[in-house]
């Protein structure tokens, strides 16, 4: 089967920081949509159909909130659709919508989702409760404290130093100063980090997001009439996802088929999504990437099971400057989730501003000659991995079947 | 759920979810915790992919065969990824702690709980003491209670 040619036309976000108090929660996804239409020069009875990204929502007290934003998303009487994969969610309501419109069952569809995570005063107890109440809950589980048993694992396996997440950290924080709509950013340097207070080994506070408001929107649609509306559309030439069980357990030690240190599952969807965009050498075929980092850990494991460089190699590649802006490969040009974190929205901002790399309107965020940018997501107990391709040249090969 | 006015201050309406659940653990589930209490950790097995599970599963996520037999883990095991917390988060426990997955004896797969018994003052020397390949042991509480914190591991 031939899927339909899909692209992004137009993206909108707000700015992301710690409150808005000004609007409430369906008020912000609708400051995003409002922009994506912009961008996109068309009217809200032109989207055919809304997704809406949008993890727990206990963060921000109103129990699937995806209802209360309907008719703020200008979604009524159109088919409407919440995804949820945890933090992967944005990855997968992207991709869900580019199904929507590569289906040929709807011509243009909106994505948007919203998030406040600091309506509560503590994330991680609400991140506690993902896990069940009998075998996994009462050892302080959260997303803190999984992903540094991850990164403790990582280190032992390739003698990766705190000083070199430092360093992912320092860069993340020099990209975001490029971007406007970045929480945190800023000129820090190694020993900021080391000096921040620990939270749980190897992680300092600055190792970690921050926990972020903002809400972000983006236009899908058919390759035809991308081409009508849009001088330089980004289309999507791969989307590929490998979930995993919740039992990190599982995936450490001799029987497990894939490293819960490596994010092998990454590796998995990745081959599926470089076959879908025909890409062969992603160090020199992919120009940028945008992937999802909430913890400075994240980015060797993604990169390295992405296929940019061989495991273990990653750390090296980043003290020697292979990531800036002017590397090898642009890692996140926009801060990446390290500087901003709207959970539920978080993967659909990778999506979003891979497109804009492809698009050209990335401003001061502008990596040259871009065709192909990748956008990863991650969810649950590190359990949901979304891979997708965004491309200045519609899809090189069909997908199979 | 209560709720209180918004004050003219800040505009902001404060709220507090109390929710109350009964959580079964299933067959499988209570012959583990029934075990716990003659303090035995008994994992499940499936002998068509010869995978043996902690936490006990019904069924095997390899074969999609239902786990066909129970045995006893090993009480001491290695340290598959650890971390010692030192930041307090709302409703977990006061830090500093530590937490590891250790793959029992006789398992194919770890099972979280804490380590206890360890001096945490000095994090990464502490931390130096908990890498993968580390054995530890099962240590029992005095009056197991049927609960997956009957149990935590220490240094072995």
């Amino acid at each position: 089967m031939n899927a339909q040619g899909v692209a992004v036309i137009g993206v909108g976000q707000t700015a992301f920081r710690s409150r808005y108090d000004e609007m409430t929660y369906p008020e912000l996804a609708q400051e995003a949509v409002a922009l994506a239409l912009t961008d996109s020069k068309l009217q809200p009875e032109e989207i055919d159909a809304v997704v809406f990204s949008m993890a727990p929502t206990t963060f921000m007290g109103v129990a699937d909130a995806d209802k209360w934003a309907v008719d703020y998303a200008w979604a009524r009487g159109k088919p409407f659709m919440r995804v949820h994969t945890g933090g992967a969610t944005g990855g997968s309501a992207f991709q869900a919508a580019y199904s929507h419109v590569a289906s040929g069952q709807y011509r243009t569809v909106l994505v948007v989702g919203a998030d406040r995570i600091t309506e509560t005063p503590d994330a991680q107890f609400v991140l506690n409760l993902i896990w069940d109440a009998f075998y996994e809950q009462d050892f302080a589980l959260n997303t803190v404290t999984m992903t540094a048993l991850a990164t403790q694992r990582y280190m032992h396996k390739y003698g990766t130093t705190e000083e070199q997440y430092a360093n992912v950290v320092v860069r993340a924080r020099r990209h975001a100063l490029n971007n406007p709509s970045a929480h945190l950013k800023g000129a820090i340097d190694i020993a900021a980090v080391m000096a921040s207070p620990r939270i749980s080994w190897p992680y300092k506070l600055f190792d970690i997001c921050p926990r972020s408001a903002g809400a972000a929107a983006v236009v899908v649609t058919t390759e035809a009439l991308a081409r009508e509306r849009c001088a330089r559309p980004a289309f999507v030439t791969g989307t590929a996802g490998v979930s995993n069980t919740v039992f990190m357990g599982d995936r450490m030690g001799p029987a497990a088929d894939t490293d819960f240190a490596d994010f092998s599952e990454l590796k998995l969807a990745a081959h599926e999504c470089y076959r879908q965009a025909g890409i062969t050498d992603p160090m020199r075929q992919i120009q940028a990437v945008e992937i999802y980092d909430p913890f400075s850990s994240f980015q060797f494991p993604q990169l390295e099971s992405l296929g940019f460089c061989a495991s273990g190699t990653a750390q090296r590649l980043s003290d020697e400057g292979a990531f800036d802006m002017d590397g090898a490969l642009a890692v996140n040009p926009s801060g990446g989730t390290l500087c901003t974190n709207p959970i539920g929205v978080t993967g659909l901002v990778r999506a979003a501003e891979a497109a804009r790399q492809v698009m050209g309107r990335s401003a001061a965020m502008q990596v040259k000659d871009v065709h192909n940018v990748v956008a990863t997501a991650i969810g649950g107990s590190t359990q949901f991995f979304t891979v997708t391709m965004l491309s200045d040249e519609p899809r090189r090969r069909a997908t199979a079947g | 759920m209560s709720k209180t006015a918004a004050t003219s201050a800040n505009r902001v309406v404060q709220g507090e979810w109390h929710v109350r659940y009964n959580y079964p653990v299933g067959e499988v589930g209570a012959r583990f915790f029934d075990a716990l209490k003659e303090r035995r950790i008994v994992a499940t097995r499936c002998s068509a992919s010869g995978m043996t599970y902690l936490p006990p599963r019904a069924y095997c996520e390899r074969s999609f065969e239902k786990c066909d037999g129970f045995v006893d883990a090993g009480h001491e095991g290695t340290i598959e990824a650890a971390t010692i917390v030192s930041a307090a988060f709302d409703n977990l426990p006061a830090p500093p702690y530590a937490i590891a997955y250790v793959r029992l004896d006789g398992v194919s797969t770890a099972m979280v709980n804490f380590v206890r018994g360890m001096d945490l003052t000095d994090v990464p020397a502490a931390a130096a003491k908990l890498k993968p390949g580390t054995r530890v042991k099962v240590q029992f509480v005095e009056l197991p209670e049927g609960r997956i914190t009957d149990f935590h591991y220490v240094l072995a």
